[in-house]
């Protein structure tokens, strides 16, 4: 093992260019000679556009051009398309209503877009855009989903009662039976609450046309170039791939946000041949809050079967999804096979039948934010399990335990679809309670009794999947994309190395992990190591970042590369060393005739690869540089136990997040501390959708929490120190045994917090409390039931 | 933002006569509130007439039975101050718990008064220990400054230039702050001084900062905190909005005064 290789926790390479401001963020790059462009966004959630009269504006100083939807309607500019095809339960495909970059006749969301005003400076074009004079006339909006189900507005005159899709999943009738012969039957209510991703650095894009080429060049803030070129290449722009560039350079975090073909890359592209001139758009924090895509929002009704010994039989589940007002790139998958296809989660459950239906709203489209559908799933799951027990009088940990799928029942086929590869729950469930002595937490309770707060802990068990593959299962269940994985390993003459990567890196720090791969491979220092990613025109090929798949599909792409390089690698050494390349063998960096003191470095084979003066050249080609596509077997299954202890004070319903364990089964490791991190990232994001995050439109429409006035962040001081280790089984389905860690601490955490929040008003008899447990709603459950215990 | 002429004023003539002279002019003290405004286009001054050069606008006197804070004097200069340490020590706490670090190191005492937020600190400390406003034309009771939420009796032209605040014997300020922005959901102060007890509640009403009567004459009896908590405040004019409903607000003011009172001692 190298000392920079898998295992080790080696600082961030990124941490000195992102700590000392030396970022390159697509803000920072200027263009010769660019304009600025400014969105006339809509103020109403729904109207129809009478008219849009652009002409004061155009005479305002310093502007270049405006567009309209006409505009590009009548250039034949293709609609914003969505990713993933799901059918209903009768077949039939679902909804699919045209999404147009600048609005046509309607406009469905505040926010959506308008008019594109370009001028010399950001200002002008602002200025300007105050000028142009729109006709709406307002229509009713559609906000909440059962409004929205009810038809009374339509947010799409194709999609009746503005339902996209009405799917299903499991087995009905098995799971029916299941029912028929339960002893208990357990149900719940709940709503995953709709978040607003606030990634730190805002959208921004600047595009160029090329007359002398033909070419197109948008740098934007993706989480996928590659996906970008083809979303927009193929489908709205007609420009093929060897006519469009698409750099993503630092990107200030995604969460998922990023990942989506947004309208202003169409537009400025499309604009940018218009007015011959680089366009250069930014949003603005508010422009984020209205127009990046949402997360969550569901709302789901489900019972659990269980028999009298607390076996579940069955679990039935009808699920309703918020997909706003238009289908976003993944929009369709998340609330279906990311989320559905986990609902066994940890538990042998026997039978499972799940129905979802998604919904047509005049919101912001909602599509993935980390974790993305099953943090859903594990809410619900882990709050019905929590439930039962409190119900049915028995002890949480044992009711899990007794359900929970064993480790040598893997590999484990699921009711709903997914094959676990491997796994093992009781063992990082155990090593969280004892890490958070669970044992003892009654004495904790007592201690802060005394100081008048209300002391509950909670649970959560879970398993997630990722790296959404093999590509053909994906395409089968109705994705428009493969999902594998490419990356070339470009070894230069002296031994150094250059790895592009199809994914991206937005913070997770892939530039140091990847680089330790290759220097787990080649056995050299990590440092001699470059990864670049982000640019299509460097970049071979790729399909980005999400879904906790880089390391999972792009590290065994990376991986094999690296075995190509070997192999050719051991040739050119057999040919110099004058031996058989079947008596070469490759360790710590050195090619070895076995059995003999005869050896050359890996730095010697490269230099004879590129100088191939001694060379097997009538077998081989000079050069050492090597591709490789990866398509993994199966998705991978990161799973764990998390655990959280709240203290409540009774008084003003303040929640206060005491402790916080977390035991995650991540696979193998390739860098402890970039893994911690990204636990601790996805934990505060976790905590921040159970206590404090929560996106609320008025009944018009309107986004009453816009900015950081009213949407909480969580902040340093909303969370406890962590505590989080990795216990892991091996993953069985990639060559490199990882899993994925990105969305863990989101997926698990919720339901423990809220759990713990329950725990601890359960004394006062409150049995429920939604997200995000705000000290009003803490207060309000606290009230009501004390006044319905003095009632009764 | 759109355009304005900048003015920076080297005195508190110099400032209100350029005021005078604007069409639509505004001080700028430390820009916290002034400037997101612009930022965002919610207003359109023709002038800014920024203050921070004024130097006898800033600086805290201890007068024996009162302090006086210049109107330019930035948060964390009262949070760090021994004087108000010693001898108000819930303004101490009060200044060193307003927004952030950044917020504290440009905010100014003088704008946050004349802003008058329904959320903001200083306008409880100032209606609950019975300050003095000062301007260039005049002296303002506490009672008469306050004209409703982002409103005050000041005139167009008219300068704060110091806030004077009596010592009181005994003060507290306890502030529930909005998870979101950490401004006061609700905040209290209560105060003794010259044998009055006055007792404020900002962030809770539909008109701006108020004085709690009903929580004053439960305390002029008995200074207690269980006093202060066995008030039970009507909602009525109270706010409700996504963070709080009326009812919640009303019975977070009686439980914040009455760990403002444990604070005061
Ligand atoms: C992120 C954030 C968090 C905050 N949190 C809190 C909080 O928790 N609690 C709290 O109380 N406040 C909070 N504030 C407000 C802040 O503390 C300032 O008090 C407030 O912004 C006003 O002070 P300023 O000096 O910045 O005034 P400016 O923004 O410069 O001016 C505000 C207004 O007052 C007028 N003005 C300024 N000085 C004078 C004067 N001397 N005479 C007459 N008129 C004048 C200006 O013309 C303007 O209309 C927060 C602000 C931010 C940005």
């Amino acid at each position: 093992m190298s000392a920079t290789g898998i295992g080790a926790s080696i600082k961030r390479v990124e941490d000195l260019r992102f700590l000392t401001g030396n970022g390159h963020y697509t803000d920072d790059i200027n263009q010769l000679d660019q304009s600025h462009a400014w969105i006339l966004r809509s103020p109403h959630a729904h109207a129809k556009l009478n008219s849009v009269d652009t002409s004061k504006a155009a005479a305002a100083p310093g502007v270049i051009a405006i567009f309209t939807g006409a505009d590009m309607a009548a250039d034949g500019v293709g609609g914003i398309p969505c990713g993933w095809q799901i059918h209903n339960k009768d077949g039939s495909p679902m909804a699919e209503p045209g999404h147009p970059a600048l609005a046509v006749d309607k406009v469905r969301h505040v926010g959506d877009q308008v008019a594109i005003v370009i001028a010399e400076t950001r200002d002008q074009a602002r200025d300007a855009a105050e000028l142009i004079a729109v006709d709406y006339a307002v229509l009713p909006a559609a906000i909440d989903m059962d409004t929205a189900l009810s038809g009374a507005s339509l947010v799409h005159d194709d999609a009746p009662n503005n339902r996209c899709f009405d799917w299903e999943i499991g087995d009905r009738d098995a799971t029916e039976a299941a029912f028929a012969k339960a002893d208990h039957v357990v149900s719940i209510d709940l709503a995953n609450n709709r978040l607003i991703p606030n990634a730190m650095e805002p959208r921004a894009a600047i595009s160029e046309f090329d007359r002398s080429t033909g070419r197109y060049t948008l740098h934007t803030t993706t989480q996928n170039p590659h996906v970008i070129r083809l979303l927009m290449g193929a489908f709205v722009l007609q420009i093929p791939e060897h006519k469009l560039r698409i750099v993503a350079p630092d990107v200030g975090g995604g969460f998922g946000s990023k990942i989506f073909h947004y309208a202003e890359e169409a537009i400025l592209t499309w604009a940018a041949a218009k007015v011959h001139r680089p366009i250069k758009w930014t949003a603005e924090r508010s422009e984020s809050f209205m127009t990046d895509a949402h997360g969550r929002d569901h709302e789901t009704h489900a019972d659990l079967a269980l028999d009298k010994d607390g076996k579940f039989l069955g679990l039935r589940v009808a699920t309703k999804a918020n997909v706003g007002a238009y289908l976003s790139t993944f929009g369709s998958s998340v609330p279906t096979y990311l989320y559905a296809t986990l609902l066994a989660g940890v538990y042998a459950t026997p039978a499972i039948y799940a129905e979802v239906q998604t919904v047509f709203t005049n919101t912001v489209p909602v599509d993935a934010y980390r974790g993305a559908g099953r943090p859903e799933c594990t809410y619900l799951l882990e709050r019905l399990v929590t439930k039962a027990a409190r119900d049915l009088g028995m002890d949480p940990v044992e009711l899990r335990q007794k359900n929970m799928i064993q480790p040598d029942q893997y590999p484990y086929q699921t009711p709903v679809a997914l094959e676990y590869d491997c796994g093992d729950s009781p063992a990082t469930f155990a090593s969280a309670l004892k890490a958070s002595d669970y044992a003892g937490f009654e004495a904790r309770r007592g201690a802060a009794e005394k100081n008048g707060k209300l002391r509950g802990i909670g649970i959560s068990t879970y398993v997630e999947a990722c790296g959404i593959a093999p590509s053909a299962v994906a395409g089968a269940l109705g994705a428009r994309a493969g999902l594998y994985e490419s990356a070339q390993v470009r070894v230069h003459p002296t031994g150094s190395v250059t790895v592009y990567t199809g994914t991206h890196s937005h913070g997770q720090g892939h530039e140091t992990t990847f680089a330790q791969l290759v220097s787990e491979s080649f056995g050299i220092p990590a440092d001699l190591v470059e990864v670049s990613h982000g640019d299509t025109d460097q970049v071979q090929f790729g399909m980005g970042t999400y879904g906790s798949r880089s390391l999972a599909v792009g590290g065994p792409a990376i991986l094999k590369a690296c075995n190509k390089v070997i192999d050719k690698a051991k040739k050119i050494a057999a040919h110099i060393l004058e031996a058989d390349v079947s008596d070469i063998e490759f360790a710590d960096g050195k090619f070895t005739v076995v059995g003999t003191d005869k050896e050359m470095a890996f730095a010697e084979v490269s230099l004879a690869a590129y100088v191939p003066h001694n060379y097997p050249i009538e077998e081989i080609e000079p050069g050492l540089d090597e591709n490789a596509f990866y398509d993994p077997l199966n998705f991978s299954f990161p799973g764990g136990a998390h655990i959280c202890e709240v203290e409540v004070d009774p008084d003003t319903g303040h929640v206060e997040v005491i402790d916080f364990t977390a035991v995650d089964d991540v696979g193998r490791v390739v860098n402890p501390m970039i893994v911690e991190g990204q636990v601790h990232g996805g934990l505060a994001q976790g905590v921040g959708q159970a206590v404090l995050e929560g996106c609320v439109y008025d009944a018009d429409g309107q986004l009453l929490t816009g900015s950081y006035m009213d949407y909480t962040m969580p902040r340093a001081d909303d969370l406890p120190n962590f505590s989080v280790s990795t216990q892991g089984v091996m993953g069985a389905s990639n060559p490199l045994e990882v899993k994925g860690v990105g969305e863990v601490g989101a997926i698990g955490s919720p339901p423990a917090v809220i759990n713990a929040i329950i725990d601890a008003l359960s004394p006062l008899g409150v049995t429920d409390i939604s997200m995000p447990a705000t000290p009003n709603k803490v207060w309000q459950a606290i009230q009501a039931s004390s006044v319905r215990q003095a009632a009764e | 933002m759109y355009q304005f002429n900048y003015q920076k004023a080297g005195s508190q003539d110099d400032a209100v006569s350029a005021l005078s002279s604007a069409e639509d002019g505004k001080f700028l003290a430390g820009g916290m509130t002034l400037i997101p405004t612009l930022k965002q286009r919610l207003a359109q001054p023709s002038d800014l007439v920024d203050l921070s050069g004024i130097n006898d606008m800033v600086g805290i006197q201890d007068g024996g039975d009162s302090i006086t804070i210049g109107a330019m004097t930035r948060h964390v200069d009262v949070a760090n101050s021994d004087v108000v340490g010693s001898k108000i020590p819930a303004l101490q706490h009060l200044a060193s718990h307003i927004g952030d670090p950044q917020v504290r190191n440009r905010g100014t005492i003088g704008g946050s008064i004349a802003n008058n937020d329904p959320a903001a600190d200083y306008p409880a400390a100032v209606l609950a220990l019975n300050a003095t406003v000062i301007t260039n034309k005049r002296e303002f009771a506490a009672d008469d400054f306050f004209d409703g939420m982002f409103a005050t009796n000041l005139e167009e032209d008219e300068l704060i230039t110091a806030i004077r605040f009596p010592v009181p014997e005994k003060a507290g300020y306890a502030k529930f702050p909005n998870p979101a922005s950490r401004y006061a959901l609700v905040g209290v102060m209560v105060a003794q001084t010259g044998g009055e007890t006055r007792v404020s509640v900002t962030g809770a009403g539909q008109d701006g900062v108020f004085r709690a009567s009903d929580i004053e004459s439960a305390l002029s009896g008995n200074w207690s905190a269980e006093a202060a908590k066995g008030v039970k405040m009507s909602d009525d004019g109270l706010n409700s909005d996504i963070h709080a409903s009326a009812e919640y607000r009303a019975h977070l003011i009686s439980v914040m005064a009455s760990r403002a009172v444990d604070a005061a001692g």
